[in-house]
């Protein structure tokens, strides 16, 4: 099957009209968080409870996807009143029922008017939380797919790639590499057989961007795919995503499935010549899949290692031919711009860093969950206004950003904006957007040694420096935080680190060193006082004599 | 049987262009496709290495021939990196000598390599690395970990206590041999070279006794049975004409 624009229209006005026919809707968020904490069963209850009042035609039940503020859940939005309620139980069905044509249930409701919604912006996540993920029609209904038909039948590939370029779009993996250059050179690229990777392996402690906008809007990562494809030149693409976001898995199969049904991926694309081809691979958990050397050895069935580069995947990727890997939400970004435009899409963000962001906001802060701000926002507008501030009106001590990669960044640079350059600046990485919010209660050398563990657990073992200095690293902090260090080890550490950054094959070996050097720098007291005094300056480490 | 496309031959690479550059203020010429690990070699210009074996592909994985380029502080792994025109490489500038022994130190703690009692001892590329590069003590501490020996092999056993995971052995198996018995399990520390899926090596049925992996083995973790300490010495001339055989030449890219 094949469609044209008027069926795109038409499907669209139809999932319009029936929305519409609803006097009152509610959306319940069954994203991960939600779910867990219960939101299948109280979709359940909602339905039962409108089916047997007979109410089947006044008000309408979605499941949808995250709400964002995930920490309050199970969430409930009323599109029709716009209100939001949280911590919704089964028991309080009946109650939000009765009060739809009245006043909200005052006890559940979620204040829509504070930061936390007010100052985000949303493009990537603009569907999330409003549309049913498991229906393609109502991501057609959102002008979905009306970018692909554009890009198809409107535009050649140079100008999708100028478009891409102009917007001023960059990597949202964390390196944040140019995207319009990083399609230019795939369109360059010779050969008649391309790949495109859609890099969905986020493995961050803490982060959880990529999971939410593929359980909640899977169709814009599809969009963006074909698109690139038809942009570069390439007529295969793979999303390649952690086996351990199974709802993420499931959504998405069910998206190619419909994307295919309806003629978006497959052959004669909008009665087009393009054909696309889209699969899903699983990921087995390893964090060093996320580099794109191991994760393309990975979809080819060898083990998730690295190897150096040059050559670039670009020339030399997949079963050797040029491939390019972009991340879920820079992919996401992309229908956006080719419907709005690049002006529109480059009016956003700072001037090296445009467009939006999608943190997923975590640790000692008030409202944790999914916020999308516009690059530049200051790390106090996004702690203290959109989180909420400390919780217990704790003390702010740190932010944690990037995840292993990244650094911990201390007060002082609060009021730095949040944009690639500036992060980079305090010894940081944007990352892929993990923020983990430390009070005055965390012990900076522990918060190091907790990264440091991931790194060794995650190292995949190739090169020396990675595999047996991050254990090394691993050690000397836990001597740090028993108050069993000497000041030589204090200094083999330093070294250590120097030698890791600079010496190591791939990214995962150089970067991880970072939240050790960067609490090295902000916090250098704090290991000097486990050291000489040997006690921890926040009280959170036992010191050996306790332990043993 | 699935078959896998052919290698192909990087495109980026021109065999038949020539450039010149510099190793250590010494002028050199070189292939477009030729490493600057061979040649500095072709040109007595020594650069450690311990994963690189002539005749094997290439992994960049021991970071010991890491080399300087004036210019830039990145550091580059001579035996992956291809030279540009007028590059200017420093192979033994006192940075890059440090962060060598350092490397080698870090292995050193890493198994247990007691030389005194080890059947390679005086043919050992990891010993002999240690005296090139004057590593006298090891400042980190020894890491002691347990690794077990597999001597069910009739003529063979394998060490893993001094095994440095060069993968020497695997690459051998699998490009020289074509049996691929060995491989490698796990990751990070915990990697172990194993063989057919981690069964006895004696009672693998891939293997074909050839010892080829026993003898580019740079340390005393692969060694025939019935030699004591400081016997196992290692015969390589192998290599350069089975490769020769098997028309596999420079300039393939390999994992």
């Amino acid at each position: 099957m094949t469609l044209n624009i008027e069926d795109l229209q038409q499907i669209a006005r139809i999932e319009k009209s029936k929305k519409d026919g609803f006097q009152h809707r509610i959306n319940v968020c069954l994203a991960a968080g939600c779910l867990s904490c219960g939101s299948g069963l109280i979709k359940e209850a909602l339905e039962k409870e409108v089916t047997r009042r007979g109410l089947d035609s006044w008000c309408k039940i979605t499941g949808v996807g995250c709400l964002g503020l995930c920490a309050e859940g199970p969430l409930l939005s009323l599109p029709t009143s716009g209100s939001y309620y949280q911590g919704v139980q089964v028991s309080d069905v009946p109650e939000i029922l009765d009060s739809l044509n009245g006043s909200p249930v005052a006890r559940l409701v979620c204040p829509a008017e504070t930061p936390f919604f007010q100052r985000q912006v949303r493009i990537v996540t603009e569907n999330c939380g409003r549309i049913d993920p498991e229906r393609i029609e109502e991501y057609i209904a959102e002008d979905g797919y009306a970018g692909l038909y554009q890009a198809l039948t409107q535009m050649t590939p140079q100008e999708i790639i100028d478009q891409v370029s102009g917007s001023g779009l960059r990597g949202r993996g964390g390196a944040g590499y140019p995207t319009g250059l990083k399609w230019m050179s795939m369109a360059k690229a010779m050969g008649s057989t391309k790949f495109i990777i859609c890099n969905g392996d986020e493995g961050d402690p803490g982060a959880f961007m990529d999971r939410s906008v593929l359980e909640s809007d899977p169709h814009r990562v599809i969009e963006g795919m074909v698109i690139a494809g038809y942009a570069t030149g390439a007529n295969q693409g793979f999303i390649y995503v952690r086996a351990e976001y199974p709802l993420a898995v499931k959504r998405l199969r069910l998206a190619l499935s419909q994307a295919e049904r309806m003629g978006m991926i497959g052959n004669n694309i909008f009665n087009t010549s393009f054909h696309f081809n889209l699969q899903v691979r699983l990921g087995a958990g390893a964090f060093v899949c996320g580099e794109e050397t191991a994760l393309i050895a990975s979809i080819e069935g060898r083990m998730g290692r690295p190897r150096p580069r040059p050559p670039f995947p670009v020339e030399f990727g997949l079963w050797d031919h040029p491939t390019m890997i972009n991340n879920v939400e820079t992919l996401a970004n992309i229908a956006p711009i080719i419907r709005r435009g690049s002006q529109w899409f480059a009016g956003i963000g700072t001037e090296k860093s445009k467009g939006t962001k999608v943190f997923a906001l975590a640790g000692k802060v008030v409202n944790t969950g999914l916020i999308e701000i516009p690059m530049g926002t200051s790390l106090r507008d996004i702690v203290f206004a959109i989180g909420g501030g400390i919780p217990q009106g704790g003390r702010f001590k740190a932010v944690q950003t990037g995840g292993p990669s990244g650094g911990c960044i201390p007060e002082q640079f609060l009021d730095m904006p949040v944009d690639y350059d500036s992060l980079a600046q305090v010894g940081s990485i944007m990352g892929s957007g993990g923020m983990i919010v430390m009070d005055a209660s965390s012990c900076m050398v522990d918060v190091a040694r907790f990264f440091m563990e991931f790194c060794m657990s995650e190292s995949c073992g190739k090169c020396v420096p990675c595999r047996v200095g991050t254990r090394q690293i691993y050690d000397i902090l836990g001597k740090i935080t028993a108050s069993r260090a000497t000041m030589a080890e204090f200094t083999m550490l330093e070294d250590l680190c120097d030698l890791i950054k600079n010496t190591s094959l791939c990214g995962l070996g150089q970067s991880a060193p970072n939240p050790v050097l960067t609490t090295l720098k902000y916090f250098r007291d704090e290991y000097l006082a486990h050291i000489h005094d040997r006690q921890c300056l926040a009280g959170a480490c036992k010191k050996a004599e306790e332990v043993l | 049987m699935k078959q896998h496309p052919p290698k192909k031959v990087r495109s980026d690479l021109n065999p038949s262009r020539l450039l010149t550059f510099k190793i250590d203020d010494r002028d050199v010429t070189a292939h477009e496709d030729e490493t600057i690990l061979s040649v500095a070699r072709q040109n007595n210009i020594i650069i450690p290495t311990l994963c690189h074996l002539d005749g094997l592909s290439e992994r960049g994985a021991c970071r010991l021939c890491i080399v300087e380029v004036r210019g830039s502080t990145k550091l580059l792994p001579a035996c992956v990196t291809f030279p540009r025109q007028d590059m200017e490489i420093i192979t033994n500038s006192k940075r890059v000598i440090n962060y060598r022994k350092k490397i080698l130190e870090l292995l050193f703690t890493e198994r247990n390599h007691v030389c005194s009692v080890c059947v390679a001892n005086g043919h050992c590329e990891l010993q002999n690395l240690a005296v090139e590069l004057g590593v006298d003590h090891v400042r980190y501490p020894y890491l002691y970990p347990r690794h077990d020996v597999d001597a069910s092999h009739s003529r063979f056993c394998i060490d893993h206590n001094r095994c440095v995971l060069c993968l020497r052995c695997v690459r051998v198996c699998d490009e020289i041999e074509g049996a691929h018995t060995w491989d490698i399990m796990g990751r990070g520390m915990t990697s172990k070279v194993i063989t057919d899926l981690n069964q006895p090596w004696g009672t693998s049925e891939t293997c074909t006794g050839c010892g080829k992996c026993v003898q580019v083995c740079p340390t005393g973790a692969l060694t025939e049975k019935g030699k004591s300490v400081a016997e196992m010495s290692k015969r390589r001339q192998f290599l350069p004409y089975l490769q020769m055989m098997r028309g596999r030449q420079g300039g393939s890219w390999q994992k």
